[in-house]
């Protein structure tokens, strides 16, 4: 199944890109959907694509030894799931599993690398996926602080 | 003014734990109880003979007052451990509320961040009550943990009612099937027109500070986002100023304030 340009600015990681560029992306996606529980990726599995929640939850998570695969952060609709493939060696470093019924459209990574070769698309896409990484980045050092502890500081 | 001065002997009818820490209190004057109290204002509650702390209140019906506080120092401990039957002094009710309002068709997005959750109940309670006049409700609401989530019977009522409702926690425990990040990334996902929506925040300050700048960056205007913020409150009536943040004394200004009068106030570390 294909996916139109339309479709892909209806999704708030793509909106607002020019329409040429659209078209370049198109092609490089598709529609895909996962049931509770199927797994999108391993990590260290060799990464070589990325989604875009349009519907559900998915779950990234590791496996500790002794503890089993722990969920470390969930991505709902609107959110981008996974930047691996944008950088060597190329490899998952956490796994993803579909947490709830989740409707995605899904990305060559190659595919979309190569795309990233022309300037402009390649200076959009770079901001939008550093927008995530940065929001990423910034939610984690909030769990970090644990405001919700009863230490100094801590609300109550 | 009842209350203001002298502390209002209240009972406690019952006690219902919300978390491991955390408490609802159900109150019932003695006599005379205190001025009616608006959503998002606080009392200032005394352990008798222990000491006197500033709390949020977390409903109020039926003549009763409903205080949700966590056990953390020497005072708030000994009110958490208060047993049924016991007496405990009220002053009140003190400063500013959440503002619901007024225009129809509004997205109301209320984000709390752990106990939190406790002030914004009476404005979630009202908003519920006159559903029709929002476009839409929307209750977020983030904890350490599962075990830390307050009310949590009470959630599926107010999904019933009309709000949508999206719980995140930082740690998950075995089990959890929902979400697990902070509350500020979950504004991502909410529809909101945000010309035409009134947010009301309330949680530590940092996330507050993240949370109201996630909602700037969609578009919500500073004034139609109120934070409610906790300083040291002593008096309740403005004369002792323990509780001055810049021009403001929060338990007369505040503790509801809109994040264009809060913002610069936030990032001056020497207030």
């Amino acid at each position: 199944m294909i996916i139109d340009a339309t479709a892909l600015a209806g999704h708030p990681f793509l909106a607002g890109l020019p329409a040429s560029q659209l078209d370049v992306l198109a092609p490089l996606a598709r529609p895909e959907s996962y049931n509770e529980g199927v797994r999108l990726f391993r990590e260290d599995a060799p990464a070589a694509e990325f989604w875009l929640v349009r519907t559900g939850q998915v779950a990234l998570d590791i496996h500790l030894p002794g503890r089993g695969t722990v969920p470390l952060e969930t991505i709902g609709t609107g959110g981008v799931v996974g930047w691996s493939w944008l950088f060597p060696p190329y490899r998952w470093h956490f796994g993803a599993i579909a947490r709830t019924p989740v409707e995605t459209i899904r990305f060559d990574g190659a595919g979309v690398r190569a795309a990233m070769a022309d300037d402009a698309i390649g200076k959009e896409l770079a901001i939008r996926f550093m927008t995530v990484v940065v929001d990423r980045l910034q939610h984690t050092r909030l769990r970090l602080l644990d405001l919700y502890g009863t230490g100094p500081g801590s609300f109550s | 003014m009842t209350g203001a001065m002298a502390p209002v002997p209240y009972r406690v009818v019952a006690r219902e734990p919300e978390t491991a820490d955390t408490v609802t209190l159900s109150l019932r004057p003695l006599d005379a109880g205190i001025e009616p109290i608006a959503p998002g204002q606080f009392t200032m509650l005394y352990a008798f003979g222990v000491g006197e702390v500033p709390i949020s209140v977390s409903g109020a019906a039926d003549g009763r007052l409903y205080q949700t506080l966590r056990a953390v120092g020497a005072v708030t401990r000994a009110l958490h451990d208060t047993p049924a039957g016991a007496v405990i002094g009220v002053r009140g009710p003190f400063g500013i509320g959440w503002h619901l309002p007024a225009a129809p068709g509004r997205d109301l997005v209320l984000v709390a961040g752990g106990i939190g959750l406790a002030p914004l109940r009476p404005a979630l309670t009202e908003a519920l009550g006159r559903r029709d006049h929002f476009r839409s409700v929307t209750l977020i609401v983030g904890a350490r943990t599962p075990g830390d989530l307050l009310f949590t019977a009470a959630v599926a009522g107010w999904a019933a009612a009309g709000a949508r409702v999206e719980v995140t926690v930082d740690r998950p425990a075995d089990g959890w099937t929902g979400r697990i990040g902070v509350a500020p990334a979950v504004l991502d996902e909410v529809d909101l027109d945000p010309a035409n929506t009134t947010a009301m925040v309330c949680g530590p300050e940092i996330m507050m500070r993240f949370t109201a700048t996630a909602l700037l960056r969609r578009g919500v205007r500073a004034q139609d986002v109120q934070v409610s913020l906790e300083r040291n409150m002593r008096c309740g009536v403005a004369w002792c100023g323990h509780c001055q943040l810049g021009p403001l004394l929060l338990c007369r200004d505040g503790p509801v304030v809109d994040y264009g009068r809060a913002a610069p106030l936030l990032a001056v570390k020497e207030l």
